[in-house]
């Protein structure tokens, strides 16, 4: 009874957060090959 | 070579949050046993209040950052604190689609201006707001500090939005934890799962968030540098170079 609610309410968060997710690691990846490798990470 | 946001901490901390959301999902859609008067629609609570709790937490970390960016200028905490209210309202976009999902089993209706919706609702649009401040074309101290400022004013609002259900009477239900909870012996394990799987997967975020912040940061550094090279016109002079933190 009301999977309907339940369902929707996973599906939509879960697609949500790794879209999310995805567009972090991508976003991290284009601008890592325009930094310098020794000024990339904070803690080196 | 560091060619992404991953690193060793990040892919274990990955996989760890993956398998234990993986459980979660398992207790809280499969084991768990449904409630006596919402029935199935029980399971949101699995889903709305870890994102609740990743919420709450990320705009507390922001303040933090900020008050400590404000005493001492650090560039670090400048930078977690915008991470943290990035996801902060990722999550609150999570709790209110949730939330709405659930009131309609429940409440029947998805939405309305009840004390908690209106103050959640609130809380959304001002670390919008924070956000948006944060994207401004202002000198980066500057632009530092108004955010801290925002930072730590916002989270007044979350206070409010905490406490909206004992202040003032609406839809909302009261608190779902606390030192009188009565919950089901396995509805209570599948909830404390999922905030720990939910706590993981928002920890991985953050690392992974503060680690492209940083790098925009260097950036900026970067070409900041170079135009301050091409004036000189020593374009090309070991500055560019130089280390940046």
């Amino acid at each position: 009874m009301h999977w309907e609610f339940v369902i929707a309410g996973y599906a939509i968060v879960f697609v949500l957060l790794i879209a999310y997710a995805a567009a972090i690691v991508q976003r991290g990846r284009r601008l890592s090959e325009q930094v310098p490798e020794n000024k990339r990470r904070y803690l080196d | 070579m560091n060619r992404t946001t991953g690193s060793r901490l990040t892919r274990r901390l990955g996989a760890l949050a993956v398998v234990t959301m993986a459980i979660a999902l398992a207790f809280g859609l499969v084991f768990s046993p449904p409630e006596v008067a919402q029935r199935d629609a029980v399971r949101l609570m699995y889903l709305h209040l870890p994102t609740i709790a990743v919420a709450y937490l990320g705009f507390f970390i922001t303040m933090v950052g900020s008050i400590v960016y404000l005493r001492n200028g650090s560039v670090f905490w400048d930078l977690v604190a915008g991470a943290a209210a990035e996801i902060g309202v990722v999550f609150s976009v999570f709790l209110i689609v949730s939330g709405a999902l659930w009131g309609k089993p429940t409440w029947g209706v998805y939405w309305q201006w009840d004390p908690r919706l209106t103050s959640t609702t609130v809380m959304f649009l001002m670390y919008l707001g924070y956000l948006a401040l944060r994207r401004l074309d202002l000198p980066p101290d500057v632009r530092s500090r108004r955010a801290a400022i925002l930072g730590i004013v916002s989270f007044g609002n979350v206070i409010i939005v905490r406490y909206s259900v004992q202040w003032w009477r609406g839809l909302h239900q009261g608190q779902t934890l606390g030192v009188d909870t009565q919950l089901d012996g396995l509805m209570l394990f599948s909830l404390f799962l999922s905030l720990v799987a939910f706590l993981l997967v928002a920890a991985w975020l953050l690392i992974h968030r503060f680690r492209v912040a940083w790098l925009e940061h260097q950036l900026t550094r970067i070409g900041f540098e170079r135009a301050l090279a091409e004036r000189r016109g020593d374009l090309g002079g070991g500055r560019v170079g130089e280390e940046a933190r």
